[in-house]
């Protein structure tokens, strides 16, 4: 058995703090869980950091067997083309099957983040699409890789987080959820969605990262690139679907991605972070959050909120 | 921090400079402890302004969110033109809105010394679940009071509650100081009232500190202007609770998650190590069936491991072919946990539909999901007085001391010893909504020592002589519906074929068996319960029994369904429209309840819930009850019950 299975064991880069340990093992029981109780689960994978430690914490869990469900990526069409590229090597390499799906009446619509804008392209071709997926294949669980430090409503949600029938999520009504003891009790038609990475913080996702040696897409760290200014943000127009507007030019800045998404919507930031643990270094200095280069939570107040309940991840 | 030119952040007068904490996250995450704790107080005592506080001073707050924060303090702050730091914590939009905290919320700090998740928790008591559902992963809490008003009866309330989730570690945070002139006769006496009252309650340490939230005295900076005091801040007592729960040093409980078997050469029991060391070569024993193995390997994606103490995520493998299913707990043998069907609990009652003694829940202990039912409820607790009052019912947010029993052994330790496995959550059977939690005080033996008596003719025996299959016949539907009539009838057809029959019926029964139970929600699920009961016992002695009751309830129908046999219970959901039983009123009950003089009457001012897969439903048939009754017959006949 050990010989057979070693070459898909990652090199450990270091050894593993008590506090890391401790959130490891407790997401390694939250996706077993997850194994265990449901009929059909997904896992959904955004390609970004996060994304990538879940994977792992999946990969660990079912040892040395394999995770038993696939991947799930919501395509917009509008990610960053390294995204894509990184995404089908990973799924390459840990042989897990992985599902895209895009909505197709979006495509069909035209929707972009650009002339439609960022809320309607959101709902579409994110929440919307989601919700297709979701039925499409008749997913009961579907795990996310939100955490609860990123921003407020998060900070509320549960571990397993129950969704009525149409994925509706009712945050003034949401099962109580005491000690590890999860309810995984549903109904024909309901639905869980499970964040194994809720008790994480964004610098325990980068320094995991670092010891596990998992590998994330080069977007996170810094690089000359071309970008434009738009609205005080940096943009990396990453092919030519993005119209310059008047007074717009490329420039080249060293810079790089805090978080990835859509890439009209996610703003660059100026770093020389070109490492690890460089980044690590820049992100207990930095004085604004993760999710300020999201231009799509600024769409109105409360918008996470409102969007969760719509259906988003 | 800098301040802005629109609104500025308080810091308490001759605030020592703080060291910078920039690399607060980098040092602690890599090796101190974590701490889990909530805070709890009264509505306006300030728990969000504190946790506010606490992320604000130790510099967890970015420039986008703090921008965020004036916008808001604008909008919705009630601290005039000061930040309110409350509304970095109230993050659900009604909850903004109202100025409250609805459901709990959980926050990330760290310091150089330590890392912390915060659970903040709403003190209204119309919250007490979510409160407690904060609790129970916290090992610390941070009570507030108002240094104006003392201790209050919430304040009792939440120690009561902290006390009851196994919290041992309470700091009393006299908060608002400033507002009682920073009195250190003040602060004095509200900590002898508060000891005075916390002395019942066990914790093992209460530490005392006068502070002010909203200008950050004695929260992460000394204040100067409480000069009396020389005990910790409340980040110094935070960083340096010893709150070493032991749990290594406790027996060995290894609950089975999931079996992994991705191969015929590899079979592993995936676990989370709940409490002790495992080693391999350690003789282990399932708990329940008390089979015993060795433990081969611990098995991990970064090799196997010489050892596994609690919290690790493991998956071990036997030496030998055990029987080892998700729900098991694996133990060593000289220290096993319990294993029984019946215990005594606290139960704390988490939704508005009322816990009802007799009723079937789905209990989940650790990894194990198993049907039980509450036998008894001794008393419920006033959670302000902490008296005992005598209760049928528990309704939303009260706690009670019930005893339960479940549909099969489990494997149990008191909840005092072992938090992991002590505790259950209870779930509907129907809408699967988590209902109460519970908190194990002792398995009761008497279950153990009542063993079955094997018998000689069985019921298949019988039902060779009897030359017909046993069956509950339930006729179910409103009062004046017409179930006994047609029972009866259908009772003395089959009686004309031969058939051995009996008749329970809901009036007879209350004469005798029930006399006892009057008709609130808790009696009828008690009184279902025993006829279904002694229907079992008539079906095993090879009868057809006829059971006529309202039997409003899907739950109860469902728990005599789940008795017998599949095939033996057939549901007849006799569906007479209320009107036409109200013009019937053959008893003139009605009349009587519309009046108001019967209360809890089914249709009228209690509910019924039809059946949602009845094996027959029976309309009125203008032929009349001789109609139906042949339609019952068919029944029996195409279901192989009489030939």
């Amino acid at each position: 058995m050990d010989d057979t299975t070693a070459s898909a064991r990652v090199p450990r880069r270091a050894p593993l703090s008590p506090h890391l340990r401790r959130l490891e093992s407790e997401s390694i029981g939250i996706i077993r869980e997850v194994a265990a109780e449901f009929r059909n689960p997904v896992m959904l994978y955004s390609i970004g950091k996060d994304s990538g430690v879940m994977l792992h914490l999946a990969l660990k869990a079912f040892y040395p067997g394999k995770p038993p469900f696939p991947l799930l990526h919501i395509d917009t069409t509008w990610k960053f083309r390294e995204m894509i590229r990184f995404r089908d090597q990973i799924s390459a390499r840990h042989g897990v099957k992985l599902l895209v799906h895009t909505n197709p009446e979006g495509l069909a619509r035209g929707i972009d983040p650009i002339s439609s804008g960022s809320k309607l392209h959101t709902q579409v071709m994110k929440t919307e699409a989601l919700k297709q997926a979701l039925d499409k294949w008749q997913f009961d669980a579907a795990f996310g890789g939100a955490r609860r430090d990123e921003e407020q409503s998060r900070a509320k949600e549960r571990v397993f987080s129950f969704r009525s029938p149409g994925h509706v999520w009712d945050p003034r009504n949401q099962r109580p959820e005491l000690w590890n003891l999860y309810n995984t009790r549903i109904n024909a038609g309901e639905t869980i969605r499970v964040f194994p990475l809720s008790n994480w913080t964004e610098l325990d996702v980068w320094q995991y990262t670092r010891a596990e040696g998992i590998p994330v897409v080069p977007l996170y760290f810094a690089a000359p690139r071309p970008v434009i200014e738009r609205d005080g943000q940096l943009i990396m127009r990453d092919d030519e679907r993005m119209p310059l507007k008047p007074g717009e030019r490329e420039q080249v800045r060293m810079v790089r991605f805090r978080s990835l998404g859509c890439y009209p919507l996610t703003a660059a930031i100026e770093s020389r972070a070109t490492t690890i643990d460089a980044i690590i270094e820049e992100m207990l200095l930095m004085r604004t959050s993760e999710r300020s280069g999201r231009l799509i939570d600024g769409d109105e107040a409360a918008s996470m909120e409102k969007k969760k309940r719509d259906g988003y991840f | 921090m800098t301040d802005t030119s629109e609104t500025h952040v308080p810091e308490p007068e001759g605030a020592q400079p703080s060291a910078a904490r920039a690399d607060a996250g980098l040092e602690s995450a890599s090796g101190k402890a974590l701490l889990r704790f909530l805070t709890c107080g009264s509505v306006d005592d300030g728990k969000s302004t504190l946790i506010g506080r606490l992320l604000y001073d130790t510099q967890l707050i970015h420039e986008d969110q703090l921008s965020a924060l004036e916008r808001d303090s604008r909008r919705h702050g009630t601290t005039g033109e000061e930040l309110d730091l409350a509304l970095l914590v109230d993050g659900l939009q009604a909850e903004r809105e109202q100025g409250i905290t609805i459901d709990v919320a959980y926050r990330f700090f760290a310091t150089p010394r330590r890392a912390f998740i915060v659970a903040d928790t709403p003190g209204h008591e119309q919250y007490t679940r979510n409160m407690a559902t904060g609790a129970s992963n916290c090992q610390a809490a941070v009570i507030l009071v108002d240094a104006r008003k003392g201790v209050l009866t919430q304040t009792r309330r939440h120690s009561y509650i902290c006390a009851l989730l196994g919290i041992k570690h309470v700091v009393l945070a006299v908060n608002k100081i400033d507002l009682a002139e920073f009195s250190a006769a003040r602060f004095h006496q509200i900590v002898a009232d508060y000891l005075g009252f916390a002395a019942a309650l066990k914790f093992t340490s209460i530490t005392s500190i006068p502070l002010s939230a909203r200008y950050g005295d004695n929260v992460v900076h000394r204040s100067r202007r409480i000069g009396w005091y020389e005990g910790p801040t409340l980040i110094e007592q935070l960083e340096t609770l010893d709150v070493g729960e032991g749990l290594d040093d406790k027996p060995l409980r290894f609950p089975v998650q999931w079996v992994n078997r991705p191969n015929a050469d590899f079979r592993g029991f995936s676990g989370t190590v709940a409490s002790g060391v495992v080693r391999p070569g350690d003789p282990v024993v399932v708990a329940v069936s008390g089979r015993e193995s060795k433990v081969q390997r611990i098995v991990t994606a970064d090799g196997d491991l010489p050892e596994a103490r609690a919290g690790d995520a493991v998956t071990l493998t036997l030496a030998d072919e055990v029987d080892i299913a998700r729900g098991d707990v694996l133990a060593h043998a000289q220290a096993r946990p319990e294993v029984v069907d019946q215990f005594a609990a606290q139960v704390l009652w988490m939704v508005e539909e009322p816990m009802l003694p007799g009723r079937s829940y789905l209990l989940r202990i650790g990894t194990c999901y198993v049907p039980a039912r509450v036998t008894s409820l001794k008393h419920k607790i006033d959670v302000n007085t902490l008296e005992h009052i005598a209760a049928k019912t528990l309704g939303l947010n009260e706690i009670g001391f019930c005893n339960l029993v479940t549909a099969s052994p489990v494997a149990l330790d008191a909840y005092e010893e072992n938090r992991a496995t002590g505790a259950f959550v209870l779930i509907d059977r129907f809408t699967h909504a988590t209902v109460g939690a519970g908190m194990i005080s002792f398995g009761l033996r008497r279950a153990t020592n009542i063993h079955r008596q094997a018998l000689l003719i069985d019921k298949s025996a019988r039902v060779r002589l009897n030359g017909h299959r046993p069956a509950v016949l339930w006729f179910t539907g409103l009062s004046g519906s017409g179930k006994s009539t047609i029972a009866n009838i259908v009772e003395r057809e089959l009686h004309a074929q031969g058939a051995h029959t009996y008749m329970l019926d809901g009036d007879n029964v209350r004469h005798g068996l029930n006399r006892d139970l009057g008709f609130t929600d808790a009696d009828r699920v008690e009184n279902i319960r025993r006829v279904g009961e002694v229907a079992r016992l008539f079906v095993d002695a090879g009868v057809i029994v006829l059971c006529s009751f309202i039997s409003p309830f899907r739950a109860e129908r469902n728990m005599v369904r789940e008795l017998v046999d599949a095939g033996e219970f057939i549901e007849i959901f006799v569906d007479t429209p209320l009107d036409e039983c109200r013009r019937r009123d053959p008893k003139g009950l009605y009349a009587r309840a519309l009046e108001g003089k019967i209360r809890n009457f089914t249709g009228i001012d209690s509910p019924y819930e039809p059946p949602e897969n009845p094996e027959l439903v029976l309309v009125p048939s203008p032929l009349g009850a001789e109609e139906e009754a042949r339609r019952v017959l068919e029944q029996l006949k195409v279901r192989r019950i009489i030939v």
